[in-house]
Protein backbone atom coordinates (compact mmCIF):
# COMPACT_ATOMS: atom_id res chain seq x y z
CA UNK A 1 0.00 0.00 0.00
CA UNK A 2 2.08 2.65 -1.26
CA UNK A 3 0.84 6.32 -1.83
CA UNK A 4 1.03 7.81 -5.27
CA UNK A 5 3.35 10.91 -5.40
CA UNK A 6 0.06 12.75 -5.40
CA UNK A 7 -0.92 11.41 -2.65
CA UNK A 8 2.24 12.07 -0.89
CA UNK A 9 2.51 15.71 -2.29
CA UNK A 10 -1.43 16.60 -0.82
CA UNK A 11 0.24 15.79 2.74
CA UNK A 12 2.96 17.22 2.46
CA UNK A 13 1.18 20.60 1.76
CA UNK A 14 -1.09 20.05 4.69
CA UNK A 15 1.97 19.06 7.45
CA UNK A 16 3.90 22.31 5.94
CA UNK A 17 0.86 24.33 6.68
CA UNK A 18 0.72 22.48 10.01
CA UNK A 19 4.16 23.89 10.64
CA UNK A 20 2.45 27.09 9.97
CA UNK A 21 0.36 26.86 12.36
CA UNK A 22 2.65 25.76 15.17
CA UNK A 23 4.83 28.52 14.62
CA UNK A 24 2.41 30.77 14.48
CA UNK A 25 1.09 29.57 17.08
CA UNK A 26 4.64 29.84 19.21
CA UNK A 27 4.90 33.51 17.42
CA UNK A 28 1.51 34.79 18.92
CA UNK A 29 2.10 33.28 22.23
CA UNK A 30 5.72 34.86 22.26
CA UNK A 31 6.88 31.01 24.23
CA UNK A 32 6.32 27.68 23.53
CA UNK A 33 8.42 24.79 21.51
CA UNK A 34 9.25 25.20 17.88
CA UNK A 35 11.68 22.69 17.25
CA UNK A 36 9.93 19.60 18.08
CA UNK A 37 6.77 20.64 16.90
CA UNK A 38 7.98 20.87 13.61
CA UNK A 39 10.20 17.42 13.65
CA UNK A 40 6.11 15.89 14.23
CA UNK A 41 4.50 17.78 11.66
CA UNK A 42 4.64 14.75 9.44
CA UNK A 43 3.47 12.27 11.29
CA UNK A 44 0.92 14.27 12.69
CA UNK A 45 0.00 14.86 9.20
CA UNK A 46 -0.07 11.11 8.02
CA UNK A 47 -2.40 9.85 11.11
CA UNK A 48 -4.66 12.57 10.83
CA UNK A 49 -5.20 12.85 7.42
CA UNK A 50 -4.64 9.35 6.15
CA UNK A 51 -4.04 6.27 8.97
CA UNK A 52 -6.79 7.27 12.20
CA UNK A 53 -10.12 6.99 12.01
CA UNK A 54 -11.73 10.30 13.29
CA UNK A 55 -14.68 12.19 13.18
CA UNK A 56 -14.41 15.92 13.18
CA UNK A 57 -17.96 16.74 13.49
CA UNK A 58 -18.05 13.68 16.12
CA UNK A 59 -14.84 14.05 18.08
CA UNK A 60 -15.98 11.21 20.62
CA UNK A 61 -17.39 8.53 18.18
CA UNK A 62 -17.29 5.65 19.91
CA UNK A 63 -14.45 3.35 17.92
CA UNK A 64 -12.59 6.51 16.84
CA UNK A 65 -8.79 5.53 16.44
CA UNK A 66 -7.21 6.97 19.64
CA UNK A 67 -4.49 9.34 19.68
CA UNK A 68 -2.17 11.21 22.46
CA UNK A 69 0.73 13.54 22.14
CA UNK A 70 3.06 12.16 24.93
CA UNK A 71 5.56 14.85 23.94
CA UNK A 72 2.71 17.77 25.39
CA UNK A 73 4.91 20.30 25.10
CA UNK A 74 4.80 20.42 21.18
CA UNK A 75 1.06 21.12 21.27
CA UNK A 76 1.42 23.74 18.47
CA UNK A 77 1.81 20.80 16.11
CA UNK A 78 -1.36 18.92 17.75
CA UNK A 79 -3.17 22.29 17.50
CA UNK A 80 -1.86 22.95 13.95
CA UNK A 81 -3.19 19.51 12.52
CA UNK A 82 -6.05 19.78 14.60
CA UNK A 83 -7.15 22.77 12.74
CA UNK A 84 -6.15 21.63 9.71
CA UNK A 85 -8.23 18.64 10.26
CA UNK A 86 -11.11 20.75 10.87
CA UNK A 87 -11.42 19.81 14.97
CA UNK A 88 -10.98 23.42 15.72
CA UNK A 89 -10.58 27.13 13.95
CA UNK A 90 -7.16 27.42 11.95
CA UNK A 91 -7.29 31.11 13.21
CA UNK A 92 -7.96 29.88 16.88
CA UNK A 93 -4.07 28.79 16.91
CA UNK A 94 -2.97 32.36 17.30
CA UNK A 95 -4.56 32.41 20.88
CA UNK A 96 -2.21 29.64 21.97
CA UNK A 97 -1.05 30.42 25.58
CA UNK A 98 -3.58 33.58 25.87
CA UNK A 99 -5.71 33.85 28.65
CA UNK A 100 -9.23 32.65 28.05
CA UNK A 101 -8.22 30.60 25.30
CA UNK A 102 -8.65 27.25 25.15
CA UNK A 103 -5.45 26.45 23.37
CA UNK A 104 -3.78 25.72 26.76
CA UNK A 105 0.32 25.19 26.66
CA UNK A 106 -0.06 21.74 27.09
CA UNK A 107 -2.98 19.99 25.80
CA UNK A 108 -6.57 19.57 27.47
CA UNK A 109 -8.64 16.82 27.23
CA UNK A 110 -11.11 18.93 28.64
CA UNK A 111 -10.93 21.71 26.77
CA UNK A 112 -10.01 21.06 22.82
CA UNK A 113 -12.42 18.56 20.94
CA UNK A 114 -9.98 16.12 19.75
CA UNK A 115 -7.64 16.10 22.46
CA UNK A 116 -7.89 12.57 24.15
CA UNK A 117 -5.51 13.78 27.00
CA UNK A 118 -4.29 16.37 28.83
CA UNK A 119 -0.67 15.68 29.20
CA UNK A 120 2.73 17.63 29.61
CA UNK A 121 4.19 15.93 32.31
CA UNK A 122 6.69 13.47 30.30
CA UNK A 123 6.38 9.59 30.60
CA UNK A 124 2.52 10.23 31.48
CA UNK A 125 0.78 10.04 28.12
CA UNK A 126 2.45 7.06 26.82
CA UNK A 127 1.05 5.25 30.15
CA UNK A 128 -2.68 6.90 29.36
CA UNK A 129 -2.52 5.33 25.94
CA UNK A 130 -0.92 2.42 27.07
CA UNK A 131 -4.67 2.14 29.51
CA UNK A 132 -6.89 3.22 26.00
CA UNK A 133 -4.98 0.25 24.32
CA UNK A 134 -5.88 -1.79 27.25
CA UNK A 135 -9.53 -0.92 27.16
CA UNK A 136 -9.89 -1.44 23.45
CA UNK A 137 -8.25 -5.12 24.42
CA UNK A 138 -11.13 -5.85 27.12
CA UNK A 139 -13.72 -4.95 25.17
CA UNK A 140 -12.91 -6.92 21.95
CA UNK A 141 -13.18 -3.30 20.32
CA UNK A 142 -10.79 -2.81 17.00
CA UNK A 143 -9.68 0.65 17.55
CA UNK A 144 -6.03 1.66 17.94
CA UNK A 145 -3.89 3.73 19.65
CA UNK A 146 -1.39 5.69 18.51
CA UNK A 147 1.16 7.96 20.44
CA UNK A 148 4.37 10.13 20.01
CA UNK A 149 6.73 10.64 22.33
CA UNK A 150 10.45 12.38 22.42
CA UNK A 151 13.60 10.63 22.30
CA UNK A 152 14.49 13.03 25.13
CA UNK A 153 10.97 11.42 27.27
CA UNK A 154 12.82 7.98 27.05
CA UNK A 155 14.95 9.12 30.02
CA UNK A 156 11.83 9.24 31.91
CA UNK A 157 11.33 5.56 34.00
CA UNK A 158 7.97 5.76 33.51
CA UNK A 159 7.98 5.14 30.33
CA UNK A 160 10.47 2.04 30.45
CA UNK A 161 7.12 0.83 33.04
CA UNK A 162 4.46 1.11 30.33
CA UNK A 163 7.01 -0.54 28.10
CA UNK A 164 6.99 -3.36 30.56
CA UNK A 165 3.08 -3.16 30.97
CA UNK A 166 2.34 -2.72 27.59
CA UNK A 167 4.62 -5.80 26.46
CA UNK A 168 2.94 -8.04 29.27
CA UNK A 169 -0.37 -7.38 28.09
CA UNK A 170 0.51 -7.96 24.25
CA UNK A 171 -0.73 -4.86 23.78
CA UNK A 172 -0.81 -5.22 19.45
CA UNK A 173 -3.16 -2.13 18.72
CA UNK A 174 -0.89 0.03 20.43
CA UNK A 175 1.50 1.92 18.46
CA UNK A 176 4.30 4.70 19.88
CA UNK A 177 6.48 6.85 17.39
CA UNK A 178 9.39 7.87 19.10
CA UNK A 179 10.92 11.50 17.86
CA UNK A 180 14.03 11.07 17.35
CA UNK A 181 15.56 14.43 16.56
CA UNK A 182 18.71 13.63 19.45
CA UNK A 183 18.36 16.66 21.05
CA UNK A 184 16.88 17.98 24.25
CA UNK A 185 16.91 21.29 26.08
CA UNK A 186 20.23 20.96 27.30
CA UNK A 187 21.72 19.66 23.88
CA UNK A 188 22.22 16.01 22.35
CA UNK A 189 20.60 13.23 24.50
CA UNK A 190 23.72 10.81 24.53
CA UNK A 191 25.33 13.73 26.24
CA UNK A 192 22.26 14.56 28.64
CA UNK A 193 21.78 10.72 29.51
CA UNK A 194 22.20 8.61 26.59
CA UNK A 195 18.66 6.35 25.92
CA UNK A 196 20.34 4.79 23.10
CA UNK A 197 20.42 2.06 21.86
CA UNK A 198 16.26 2.97 22.14
CA UNK A 199 15.62 0.15 19.07
CA UNK A 200 17.50 -3.05 21.01
CA UNK A 201 16.14 -1.60 24.39
CA UNK A 202 12.50 -1.38 23.34
CA UNK A 203 13.27 -5.05 21.21
CA UNK A 204 14.44 -6.39 24.87
CA UNK A 205 11.61 -5.11 26.84
CA UNK A 206 9.42 -7.34 24.05
CA UNK A 207 8.24 -4.92 21.31
CA UNK A 208 7.87 -5.43 17.18
CA UNK A 209 10.83 -2.29 16.55
CA UNK A 210 10.88 -0.62 13.51
CA UNK A 211 13.33 2.09 12.55
CA UNK A 212 12.17 4.67 9.73
CA UNK A 213 12.53 7.91 8.30
CA UNK A 214 10.27 11.05 9.91
CA UNK A 215 9.98 12.92 6.84
CA UNK A 216 8.81 10.16 4.62
CA UNK A 217 5.26 9.66 3.96
CA UNK A 218 5.32 6.13 2.43
CA UNK A 219 8.18 4.66 4.94
CA UNK A 220 5.89 5.88 7.88
CA UNK A 221 3.33 4.89 6.37
CA UNK A 222 4.61 1.76 5.63
CA UNK A 223 5.70 1.21 9.70
CA UNK A 224 1.96 1.75 10.45
CA UNK A 225 0.97 -1.02 8.00
CA UNK A 226 3.55 -3.02 9.40
CA UNK A 227 2.61 -2.09 12.89
CA UNK A 228 -0.99 -3.00 11.98
CA UNK A 229 -0.11 -6.78 11.02
CA UNK A 230 1.73 -7.78 14.16
CA UNK A 231 0.25 -10.33 16.33
CA UNK A 232 1.13 -10.41 20.14
CA UNK A 233 3.71 -7.51 20.68
CA UNK A 234 3.29 -3.54 20.74
CA UNK A 235 5.15 -1.37 18.02
CA UNK A 236 7.47 1.06 18.59
CA UNK A 237 8.46 3.64 15.29
CA UNK A 238 11.86 4.96 15.79
CA UNK A 239 11.12 8.24 13.15
CA UNK A 240 14.55 9.30 12.64
CA UNK A 241 13.64 13.27 12.69
CA UNK A 242 14.92 16.63 11.99
CA UNK A 243 14.19 19.33 15.19
CA UNK A 244 13.08 22.45 13.16
CA UNK A 245 12.40 20.81 9.95
CA UNK A 246 12.02 22.99 7.08
CA UNK A 247 12.78 26.28 8.61
CA UNK A 248 16.49 26.61 7.84
CA UNK A 249 17.81 28.33 10.60
CA UNK A 250 15.82 25.80 13.39
CA UNK A 251 16.98 22.65 11.68
CA UNK A 252 18.88 20.87 14.20
CA UNK A 253 19.36 23.32 16.60
CA UNK A 254 18.52 22.84 20.32
CA UNK A 255 18.19 26.73 20.95
CA UNK A 256 14.36 26.02 19.14
CA UNK A 257 13.67 23.68 21.77
CA UNK A 258 11.31 26.27 24.06
CA UNK A 259 12.63 29.83 22.23
CA UNK A 260 9.59 31.85 20.11
CA UNK A 261 10.71 33.42 16.75
CA UNK A 262 11.28 37.15 16.86
CA UNK A 263 8.84 38.98 14.44
CA UNK A 264 11.78 38.83 11.89
CA UNK A 265 12.50 35.07 12.39
CA UNK A 266 8.50 34.50 12.33
CA UNK A 267 8.37 36.44 8.97
CA UNK A 268 11.26 34.64 7.58
CA UNK A 269 10.28 30.93 8.53
CA UNK A 270 6.81 31.61 7.36
CA UNK A 271 8.19 32.84 4.09
CA UNK A 272 10.20 29.52 3.48
CA UNK A 273 7.42 27.36 4.46
CA UNK A 274 5.22 29.51 2.08
CA UNK A 275 7.71 28.77 -0.74
CA UNK A 276 7.92 24.88 0.19
CA UNK A 277 3.88 24.94 -0.27
CA UNK A 278 4.35 27.10 -3.92
CA UNK A 279 6.83 24.72 -5.27
CA UNK A 280 4.48 21.63 -4.01
CA UNK A 281 1.41 22.99 -5.03
CA UNK A 282 2.93 23.90 -8.89
CA UNK A 283 4.02 20.15 -8.86
CA UNK A 284 0.53 18.81 -8.41
CA UNK B 1 -20.22 -7.55 64.14
CA UNK B 2 -16.72 -8.95 63.97
CA UNK B 3 -13.76 -6.37 64.04
CA UNK B 4 -12.88 -5.85 60.43
CA UNK B 5 -10.05 -3.51 59.01
CA UNK B 6 -11.28 -1.55 56.21
CA UNK B 7 -9.17 -2.72 53.62
CA UNK B 8 -10.93 -6.16 53.71
CA UNK B 9 -14.23 -3.66 54.00
CA UNK B 10 -12.56 -2.44 50.57
CA UNK B 11 -11.67 -6.13 48.86
CA UNK B 12 -15.52 -7.18 50.21
CA UNK B 13 -17.47 -4.06 48.47
CA UNK B 14 -15.25 -4.49 45.33
CA UNK B 15 -16.65 -8.02 45.06
CA UNK B 16 -20.50 -6.88 46.41
CA UNK B 17 -20.70 -4.02 44.16
CA UNK B 18 -18.59 -4.93 41.41
CA UNK B 19 -20.85 -6.32 39.26
CA UNK B 20 -21.20 -3.28 37.11
CA UNK B 21 -19.11 -4.75 33.95
CA UNK B 22 -17.32 -1.32 33.25
CA UNK B 23 -15.70 -1.33 36.70
CA UNK B 24 -12.04 -2.67 36.38
CA UNK B 25 -9.40 -2.99 39.77
CA UNK B 26 -5.84 -2.38 39.24
CA UNK B 27 -3.18 -3.36 41.62
CA UNK B 28 0.78 -2.77 42.27
CA UNK B 29 1.70 -6.27 43.46
CA UNK B 30 0.00 -6.09 47.09
CA UNK B 31 -3.53 -8.03 46.05
CA UNK B 32 -3.38 -10.21 48.89
CA UNK B 33 -2.53 -7.01 51.17
CA UNK B 34 -4.80 -4.87 49.95
CA UNK B 35 -7.35 -7.29 49.51
CA UNK B 36 -8.14 -6.73 45.84
CA UNK B 37 -7.49 -10.35 45.40
CA UNK B 38 -11.48 -10.75 46.84
CA UNK B 39 -12.27 -9.20 43.45
CA UNK B 40 -9.77 -10.78 41.24
CA UNK B 41 -11.24 -14.28 42.71
CA UNK B 42 -14.72 -12.85 41.52
CA UNK B 43 -13.78 -11.12 38.56
CA UNK B 44 -10.51 -12.19 37.10
CA UNK B 45 -11.39 -10.48 33.70
CA UNK B 46 -11.95 -6.99 35.24
CA UNK B 47 -8.79 -7.32 37.72
CA UNK B 48 -5.21 -6.19 35.90
CA UNK B 49 -1.63 -6.84 37.79
CA UNK B 50 0.15 -3.56 36.96
CA UNK B 51 3.44 -5.18 39.15
CA UNK B 52 5.14 -3.07 41.24
CA UNK B 53 5.01 -0.02 38.61
CA UNK B 54 2.46 3.05 40.46
CA UNK B 55 3.27 5.85 38.34
CA UNK B 56 2.37 3.63 35.58
CA UNK B 57 -0.57 2.07 37.29
CA UNK B 58 -2.28 5.48 38.31
CA UNK B 59 -1.89 6.43 34.30
CA UNK B 60 -2.79 3.21 32.63
CA UNK B 61 -5.92 3.81 35.18
CA UNK B 62 -6.37 6.98 33.52
CA UNK B 63 -6.34 5.83 30.20
CA UNK B 64 -9.11 3.26 31.01
CA UNK B 65 -11.16 5.87 32.57
CA UNK B 66 -10.96 7.86 29.66
CA UNK B 67 -12.50 4.62 27.76
CA UNK B 68 -15.46 4.50 29.85
CA UNK B 69 -13.99 2.55 32.76
CA UNK B 70 -14.66 3.01 35.88
CA UNK B 71 -11.05 1.95 37.32
CA UNK B 72 -9.84 1.35 40.55
CA UNK B 73 -5.71 1.75 41.44
CA UNK B 74 -5.06 0.31 44.40
CA UNK B 75 -1.63 0.34 46.26
CA UNK B 76 -0.41 1.46 49.97
CA UNK B 77 -1.23 4.82 50.68
CA UNK B 78 2.75 5.54 50.39
CA UNK B 79 2.82 4.72 46.76
CA UNK B 80 -0.56 5.86 46.00
CA UNK B 81 -0.52 9.62 47.49
CA UNK B 82 3.26 9.30 48.01
CA UNK B 83 5.29 8.01 44.63
CA UNK B 84 2.51 8.57 41.96
CA UNK B 85 1.39 12.27 43.30
CA UNK B 86 2.36 13.58 40.21
CA UNK B 87 0.57 11.27 38.07
CA UNK B 88 -2.25 11.41 40.23
CA UNK B 89 -2.22 15.03 40.25
CA UNK B 90 -1.75 15.59 36.80
CA UNK B 91 -3.52 12.68 34.58
CA UNK B 92 -6.64 12.19 37.64
CA UNK B 93 -6.50 15.28 39.17
CA UNK B 94 -6.20 17.60 36.48
CA UNK B 95 -8.39 15.59 33.78
CA UNK B 96 -11.33 14.91 36.19
CA UNK B 97 -11.68 11.16 35.35
CA UNK B 98 -13.37 8.60 36.75
CA UNK B 99 -10.27 6.84 38.46
CA UNK B 100 -10.71 5.93 42.40
CA UNK B 101 -7.56 5.13 44.41
CA UNK B 102 -7.93 2.80 47.01
CA UNK B 103 -4.97 3.04 49.32
CA UNK B 104 -4.58 0.86 52.14
CA UNK B 105 -2.13 0.36 55.08
CA UNK B 106 -2.68 4.23 55.55
CA UNK B 107 -1.17 5.50 58.79
CA UNK B 108 0.90 4.72 61.50
CA UNK B 109 -1.11 1.21 62.72
CA UNK B 110 0.77 -0.16 59.71
CA UNK B 111 2.69 -1.18 62.85
CA UNK B 112 5.82 -3.21 62.51
CA UNK B 113 6.89 -2.47 58.76
CA UNK B 114 7.86 0.97 60.20
CA UNK B 115 8.35 5.03 59.19
CA UNK B 116 8.92 3.94 55.47
CA UNK B 117 5.17 2.20 54.84
CA UNK B 118 3.19 4.31 57.54
CA UNK B 119 1.77 7.27 55.19
CA UNK B 120 1.06 10.36 57.50
CA UNK B 121 0.97 12.49 54.50
CA UNK B 122 -1.49 11.48 52.26
CA UNK B 123 -5.03 13.84 53.20
CA UNK B 124 -2.62 16.71 52.81
CA UNK B 125 -1.10 15.29 49.58
CA UNK B 126 -4.70 14.43 47.92
CA UNK B 127 -6.33 17.24 49.43
CA UNK B 128 -4.48 19.71 47.83
CA UNK B 129 -5.45 18.24 44.37
CA UNK B 130 -8.36 20.31 43.03
CA UNK B 131 -11.50 18.20 42.41
CA UNK B 132 -10.05 15.26 44.43
CA UNK B 133 -12.68 13.70 46.85
CA UNK B 134 -11.04 12.37 50.00
CA UNK B 135 -12.84 9.62 51.99
CA UNK B 136 -11.30 8.02 55.20
CA UNK B 137 -13.65 5.52 56.92
CA UNK B 138 -13.82 4.39 60.33
CA UNK B 139 -15.63 1.35 60.42
CA UNK B 140 -16.23 -1.97 58.00
CA UNK B 141 -20.15 -0.19 57.24
CA UNK B 142 -18.66 3.53 56.52
CA UNK B 143 -15.99 1.62 54.52
CA UNK B 144 -18.12 -0.67 52.79
CA UNK B 145 -20.62 2.20 51.74
CA UNK B 146 -17.95 4.27 50.62
CA UNK B 147 -16.89 2.39 47.79
CA UNK B 148 -20.64 2.57 46.87
CA UNK B 149 -20.43 6.21 46.84
CA UNK B 150 -17.11 6.34 45.19
CA UNK B 151 -18.32 4.02 42.23
CA UNK B 152 -22.19 6.18 41.83
CA UNK B 153 -19.33 9.45 41.78
CA UNK B 154 -18.27 10.56 38.86
CA UNK B 155 -15.01 11.66 38.97
CA UNK B 156 -11.24 11.63 41.21
CA UNK B 157 -11.63 9.75 44.53
CA UNK B 158 -9.25 8.78 46.94
CA UNK B 159 -9.94 6.03 49.90
CA UNK B 160 -8.18 5.83 52.82
CA UNK B 161 -8.04 2.43 54.79
CA UNK B 162 -6.16 0.85 57.26
CA UNK B 163 -4.39 -2.40 57.63
CA UNK B 164 -5.80 -3.04 61.68
CA UNK B 165 -9.12 -4.25 62.74
CA UNK B 166 -11.44 -2.05 63.90
CA UNK B 167 -14.36 -1.80 65.81
CA UNK B 168 -17.63 -1.23 64.44
CA UNK B 169 -18.39 2.96 65.30
CA UNK B 170 -21.91 2.75 63.05
CA UNK B 171 -24.53 0.72 63.79
CA UNK B 172 -26.92 -1.47 61.67
CA UNK B 173 -28.90 1.57 60.20
CA UNK B 174 -26.06 3.59 59.21
CA UNK B 175 -26.68 5.45 55.71
CA UNK B 176 -23.05 6.83 54.10
CA UNK B 177 -22.89 10.80 52.52
CA UNK B 178 -20.56 11.49 50.25
CA UNK B 179 -19.38 14.83 51.78
CA UNK B 180 -21.42 14.74 55.20
CA UNK B 181 -20.21 14.80 58.61
CA UNK B 182 -21.82 12.23 60.96
CA UNK B 183 -23.05 13.51 64.54
CA UNK B 184 -22.36 10.58 66.77
CA UNK B 185 -22.75 11.99 70.25
CA UNK B 186 -24.13 15.50 71.07
CA UNK B 187 -22.32 17.62 73.57
CA UNK B 188 -21.96 21.08 74.88
CA UNK B 189 -18.99 21.75 76.23
CA UNK B 190 -16.01 21.37 73.27
CA UNK B 191 -16.45 19.19 69.89
CA UNK B 192 -13.74 15.97 69.24
CA UNK B 193 -14.11 16.11 65.52
CA UNK B 194 -12.57 13.09 64.14
CA UNK B 195 -11.90 10.89 61.52
CA UNK B 196 -10.67 7.30 60.69
CA UNK B 197 -10.06 4.83 63.59
CA UNK B 198 -9.67 7.78 65.34
CA UNK B 199 -13.30 7.70 65.49
CA UNK B 200 -13.40 4.89 67.97
CA UNK B 201 -10.86 7.03 70.27
CA UNK B 202 -12.98 10.16 70.18
CA UNK B 203 -15.99 8.22 71.42
CA UNK B 204 -13.98 6.96 74.23
CA UNK B 205 -12.87 9.90 75.54
CA UNK B 206 -15.93 11.64 75.53
CA UNK B 207 -17.55 8.87 78.08
CA UNK B 208 -14.35 9.44 79.63
CA UNK B 209 -15.34 13.24 79.75
CA UNK B 210 -18.34 12.40 81.00
CA UNK B 211 -17.44 11.25 84.00
CA UNK B 212 -15.87 14.18 84.75
CA UNK B 213 -19.13 16.03 84.15
CA UNK B 214 -17.48 17.69 80.84
CA UNK B 215 -20.23 17.21 77.80
CA UNK B 216 -18.38 16.64 74.52
CA UNK B 217 -19.72 16.44 71.36
CA UNK B 218 -18.51 13.61 68.72
CA UNK B 219 -17.94 14.23 65.38
CA UNK B 220 -16.94 12.06 62.70
CA UNK B 221 -15.83 13.70 59.29
CA UNK B 222 -15.15 10.45 56.48
CA UNK B 223 -15.33 12.69 53.79
CA UNK B 224 -12.27 14.94 54.49
CA UNK B 225 -12.59 16.78 50.62
CA UNK B 226 -15.45 18.36 50.27
CA UNK B 227 -15.63 18.78 53.84
CA UNK B 228 -19.26 19.06 55.87
CA UNK B 229 -18.80 22.95 56.79
CA UNK B 230 -22.14 23.26 58.22
CA UNK B 231 -21.70 20.23 60.51
CA UNK B 232 -17.94 21.76 61.89
CA UNK B 233 -19.50 25.59 61.84
CA UNK B 234 -22.75 24.57 63.84
CA UNK B 235 -19.91 22.94 66.07
CA UNK B 236 -18.06 26.02 66.75
CA UNK B 237 -21.04 27.67 67.73
CA UNK B 238 -22.95 25.53 69.84
CA UNK B 239 -19.38 24.20 71.46
CA UNK B 240 -17.34 26.88 71.88
CA UNK B 241 -14.06 24.51 71.02
CA UNK B 242 -12.82 21.91 68.70
CA UNK B 243 -9.95 19.20 69.21
CA UNK B 244 -9.45 17.14 65.80
CA UNK B 245 -8.12 13.75 65.87
CA UNK B 246 -6.64 12.05 62.89
CA UNK B 247 -3.96 9.17 62.33
CA UNK B 248 -2.00 11.60 60.10
CA UNK B 249 0.63 14.34 60.66
CA UNK B 250 -0.81 17.14 62.42
CA UNK B 251 -0.32 19.43 59.44
CA UNK B 252 -2.54 19.27 55.78
CA UNK B 253 -5.07 17.13 57.43
CA UNK B 254 -8.07 16.75 58.75
CA UNK B 255 -7.35 19.42 61.70
CA UNK B 256 -6.00 21.58 59.18
CA UNK B 257 -9.55 21.31 57.20
CA UNK B 258 -11.46 21.78 60.23
CA UNK B 259 -9.05 25.05 61.20
CA UNK B 260 -10.04 26.61 57.59
CA UNK B 261 -13.56 26.27 57.92
CA UNK B 262 -14.01 27.58 61.68
CA UNK B 263 -10.95 30.45 61.06
CA UNK B 264 -13.23 31.90 57.75
CA UNK B 265 -16.39 31.30 59.63
CA UNK B 266 -16.73 30.89 63.48
CA UNK B 267 -13.41 31.54 65.16
CA UNK B 268 -13.07 29.08 68.76
CA UNK B 269 -9.87 27.61 69.60
CA UNK B 270 -9.03 24.59 67.56
CA UNK B 271 -6.25 21.69 68.68
CA UNK B 272 -4.89 19.25 66.24
CA UNK B 273 -4.33 15.75 67.13
CA UNK B 274 -2.05 13.49 65.08
CA UNK B 275 1.65 12.91 64.78
CA UNK B 276 4.02 15.32 64.69
CA UNK B 277 7.15 13.09 63.14
CA UNK B 278 7.86 10.50 61.36
CA UNK B 279 6.56 6.92 62.53
CA UNK B 280 8.91 4.09 63.67
CA UNK B 281 8.52 0.40 64.46
CA UNK B 282 6.23 -1.29 66.91
CA UNK B 283 2.93 -2.67 67.33
CA UNK B 284 0.10 -0.42 66.78
CA UNK B 285 -1.58 -0.34 70.52
CA UNK B 286 2.23 1.02 71.59
CA UNK B 287 2.61 3.17 68.81
CA UNK B 288 -0.87 5.28 69.48
CA UNK B 289 0.37 5.36 72.98
CA UNK B 290 3.94 6.86 72.06
CA UNK B 291 2.52 9.40 69.55
CA UNK B 292 -0.65 10.49 71.34
CA UNK B 293 -3.37 9.22 69.38
CA UNK B 294 -5.23 8.00 72.78
CA UNK B 295 -8.39 8.60 73.89
CA UNK B 296 -6.46 9.68 77.18
CA UNK B 297 -5.21 12.25 75.13
CA UNK B 298 -7.88 12.90 73.24
CA UNK B 299 -9.61 14.02 76.91
CA UNK B 300 -6.06 16.03 77.85
CA UNK B 301 -6.60 17.81 75.11
CA UNK B 302 -10.20 18.89 75.23
CA UNK B 303 -9.89 19.47 78.91
CA UNK B 304 -7.07 22.25 77.42
CA UNK B 305 -9.08 23.62 74.98
CA UNK B 306 -12.32 24.45 77.23
CA UNK B 307 -9.91 26.63 79.34
CA UNK B 308 -9.12 28.29 75.66
CA UNK B 309 -12.84 29.83 75.50
CA UNK B 310 -13.62 32.74 75.57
Amino acid sequence: MTMDKKRVTELSIIANRVRKNALTAVYNAASGHPGGSLSIADVMTLLYFEVMNVDPKNPKMENRDRFVLSKGHTAPALYGVLAERGFIPVEDVATFRHIDSYLQGHPDMNKVPGVEMSTGSLGQGVSVAGGMALAAKLDNKDYRVYSVLGDGELEEGQVWEQAMFAAHYKLDNFTIFVDNNGLQIDGDITKVMNPTPIDEKFKAFGWNVIVTDAHDFNKLLDAVNQAKAVKGKPNEVIMKSIKGKNVSFMENNPAWHGAAPKKDEYEQAIKELDEIIKGLEASL
Amino acid sequence: MAKRATRESYGAALVEYGSNPNIVVLDADLSKSTKTDMFKKTYPERFINMGIAEGNMMCVAAGLAASGKIAFASTFAMFAAGRAFEQVRNSIGYTGLNVKIGATHAGISVGEDGASHQCLEDIALMRSIPGMVVINPADDREAMQAVKAAIDHNGPVYMRFGRLAVEDVNDENYKFELGKGVQLKDGADATIVATGLMVEMALKAAEMLKTEGISARVVNIHTIKPIDEEIIIKAAKETGAIVTAEEHYIMGGLGSAVAEVVCANAPVPVKIIGTDRFGKSGKPAELFEEYGLTPENILKNVKEVIKLKK
